[in-house]
């Protein structure tokens, strides 16, 4: 889903912009409710038992991530940016998992073994 | 002085200036967060069997506070959008219900929530004490069943005295259910709904116990982190309520006025920290509440 363009400065394309700006926020509606749906959805497989608490876990965060993908995807508008903030998401993408490579550093001990 | 780019973009970015800032800022803050949800997933992995535990929480306020969040994010975009269709009245609506959003949120959290947690009462018991207190635990059926045992007796403590004078040699605990009657099965999981103390008293010798503190950051890993996470996510919340109460008043009404376009991407920058915001939640909440 494209973000809606800028406004134009022309009165007589204004209504026409109005509207796109219209579908749009169908858009939004729709995902806020399919977000809605997905948090009940969470807290229903939390009573499912996936056999370990691991596999729970592992439910839990998976649609824990869809959720967050639909509000990072149309309502921050990262399914259509400009380049530059990919880029430092990229970036900030890669920190992250470094930081959580920590956590496995800890765990296993590979320097010691 | 004139900041630049405010509503036009800048050649060399391809971006007006507040929205790269925005993202800057936000950027920082996912290694922010991180940092905490890594210290959470460490203190998990090295917590203790029974140390961590499960189904402390209110899970249908829990619920009702991520709706809140969800619908609070469907109003600040369609603030956004009457704005850019310039339609001022409707923008002023639907921020004002942003606003509710997070104040009610906050509300639960600050009134509800962290006060029933700072009222409830636990005691970790020594390894060598569990079989005397078998009947509050259970867990000779627990063992059967291949569960995790209960190290922990909660519920409503009824000489709170107990906790800083030592003449007083026992904790006199009105039991959580978990503990009234630890051989139902219907107890093995966490209840959806809160289920109060029951009126059984259970009494536990302070020298059984490892250590005993109300539901407070000291409990245990579990709650240090819930604390700490859930604080520093409610100061967000705070915060993005504070700018929103800005962009809500006249002051802003004037900005329009003469830019609405100005006003508009301040509404999206906003906008995209409070999604930020939001998105935190949708982990701290199954993270939590649910597992």
């Amino acid at each position: 889903m494209n973000n809606p363009p800028d406004i134009s400065q022309d009165p007589a394309e204004h209504e026409e912009y109005a509207h796109n700006v219209q579908k749009h926020v169908k858009g939004y509606l729709v995902v806020g409710a399919l977000l809605l749906t997905f948090t009940a959805v969470t807290v229903a497989l939390s009573y499912v038992d996936f056999g370990t608490r691991k596999a729970n876990i592992g439910v839990a965060m998976l649609v824990a991530t869809l959720k967050a993908g639909l509000v990072a995807a149309i309502f921050m508008h990262l399914a259509a940016e400009k380049r530059l903030i990919y880029r430092v998401l990229i970036f900030t993408g890669l920190f992250v998992l470094g930081l959580f490579w920590l956590i496995f550093l800890a765990w296993y001990n590979p320097v010691v073994r | 002085m004139e900041i630049p780019y405010t509503i036009s973009t800048r050649p060399d970015t391809g971006l007006w200036n507040a929205k790269i800032g925005i993202w800057l800022f936000l950027a920082s803050e996912v290694m922010l967060f991180g940092g905490l949800f890594s210290a959470y997933v460490f203190l998990r992995l090295d917590a203790a069997p029974g140390m961590w535990p499960h189904g402390l929480l209110n899970v249908p306020v829990g619920t009702m506070n991520t709706a809140i969040l969800i619908l609070s994010s469907v109003t600040v975009v369609l603030a956004w959008a009457a704005l850019k269709m310039r339609r001022y009245r409707a923008y002023w609506w639907y921020m004002l219900a942003t606003i509710l959003c997070g104040v009610i949120f906050l509300t639960v959290k600050l009134v509800y929530e962290w006060p029933q947690k700072f009222d409830h009462f636990g005691a970790y018991l020594k390894p060598e004490a569990l079989e005397k207190y078998e009947q509050y635990l259970g867990n000779h059926r627990r063992e059967e069943k291949g569960l995790e045992q209960r190290i922990e007796i909660t519920g409503h403590l009824h000489n709170p005295q107990a906790l800083t004078d030592p003449n007083i040699k026992e904790y006199e605990v009105a039991l959580d259910r978990v503990n009234a009657d630890a051989n139902n099965p219907a107890n093995d999981r966490p209840h959806f709904l809160y289920v109060p103390p029951t009126e059984k008293i259970g009494k536990i010798d302070k020298e059984d116990v490892e250590r005993a503190t109300m539901f407070l950051p000291t409990h245990s890993a579990y709650f240090a982190s819930y604390f700490t996470i859930t604080g520093l996510h409610g100061l967000h919340v705070l915060a993005g309520v504070l700018v929103f109460i800005y962009m809500w008043l006249p002051v802003s009404k004037r900005l329009y006025q003469h830019n609405p376009e100005h006003l508009a991407n301040r509404v999206e920058v906003s906008g995209l920290f409070w999604h930020f915001v939001d998105l935190i939640w949708i982990f701290v909440f199954p993270l939590f509440y649910l597992l």
